[in-house]
């Protein structure tokens, strides 16, 4: 049952994607062009979406005591800002100002069937294992704080 | 005017299934740490695979019922490799992505998330900046 739900959500989603001009990296660079011709569109998708995380988080999910599918709800509980946080994130914008993808949109995208699509994806995930290396090797190393 | 509603619209779906993932599996909606998973550990992460589909499904499903055409996309082979690495790479450091930050991260109003999100916002408008306005 898990599994069907979690294939509904990431169909939700993806028409959500899909829907919001997500998927459309030309919008997604008109929406980070503040000082040209700005589309605030994704500011929208984004208002769109936290007026209904925003209530559940902090309202709604206090009610239920487990997942209806799982034994536990798995929320991360980390609250430090540590640098690898920070340097990631600045990271991920500037690659994300560079085409407008990021993650969702870009596996959304596949369905496009656009080859350049495929190759930004296949270095994406390249690149997530390249940074899952290096933040292991800096948690042996005791540099920053280990992973949750 | 028709593509802000649009985009609300596209939102609260997102929103919605960010709520829906949660209540049924009890997990995150973060995507970048969902397709992670479920290419590093697909055997103990059945459910991230089938949400990676469905996120592929939904896109088609979408342009399939509402006819919109779908978008195109082109660049330069070189700054694609370039921006994958950086977007793959910084996800997987930074802990998280729009989705994960900015939906989830921030209805929890988890301080990370916050500064995650003002980081990559902003980095991501000062490169757009320097590539349309300075170079």
């Amino acid at each position: 049952m898990n599994l069907l739900f979690a294939l509904l959500c990431g169909t939700l989603f993806g028409v959500g994607l899909a829907m919001s001009g997500m998927t459309d990296p030309a919008k997604v660079i008109g929406f980070l062009d503040l000082f040209g011709d700005w589309d605030p569109t994704l500011g929208f998708v984004m208002a769109g979406a936290l007026m209904i995380s925003l209530p559940f988080f902090q309202l709604g999910l206090g009610k239920f005591k487990a997942p209806m599918f799982a034994d536990v709800f798995r929320i991360p509980d980390r609250t430090d800002i540590d640098p690898q946080l920070v340097t990631g994130a600045a990271l991920f914008g500037t690659g994300w100002g560079l085409v407008g993808l990021c993650p969702g949109p870009v596996i959304s995208s596949l369905s496009y069937l656009n080859k350049d699509v495929l190759f930004f994806g296949v270095a994406m995930i390249a690149g997530m294992f390249i940074a899952d290396l290096v933040s292991q090797k800096l948690a042996n190393k005791g540099a920053l704080s280990p992973q949750s | 005017m028709e593509s802000y509603l649009y985009g609300l619209g596209g939102g609260l779906m997102i929103g919605l299934a960010t709520v829906v993932l949660m209540i049924s599996v009890g997990r995150i909606a973060g995507i970048s740490g969902i397709l992670f998973s479920s290419i590093k550990a697909p055997s103990g992460n059945l459910w991230a695979i089938l949400f990676v589909l469905g996120l592929v499904l939904g896109a088609a499903l979408f342009h399939a019922i509402s006819g919109a055409p779908t978008p195109a996309f082109s660049a330069p082979i070189d700054l694609i490799i370039a921006a994958g690495l950086l977007v793959g790479f910084g996800v997987k450091f930074g802990s998280g992505c729009t989705s994960g930050h900015s939906i989830c991260g921030i209805g929890r109003l988890s301080v990370r998330s916050i500064i995650a999100t003002a980081t990559f916002m902003t980095f991501g408008f000062i490169t757009v900046f320097l590539r349309l306005h300075l170079l």
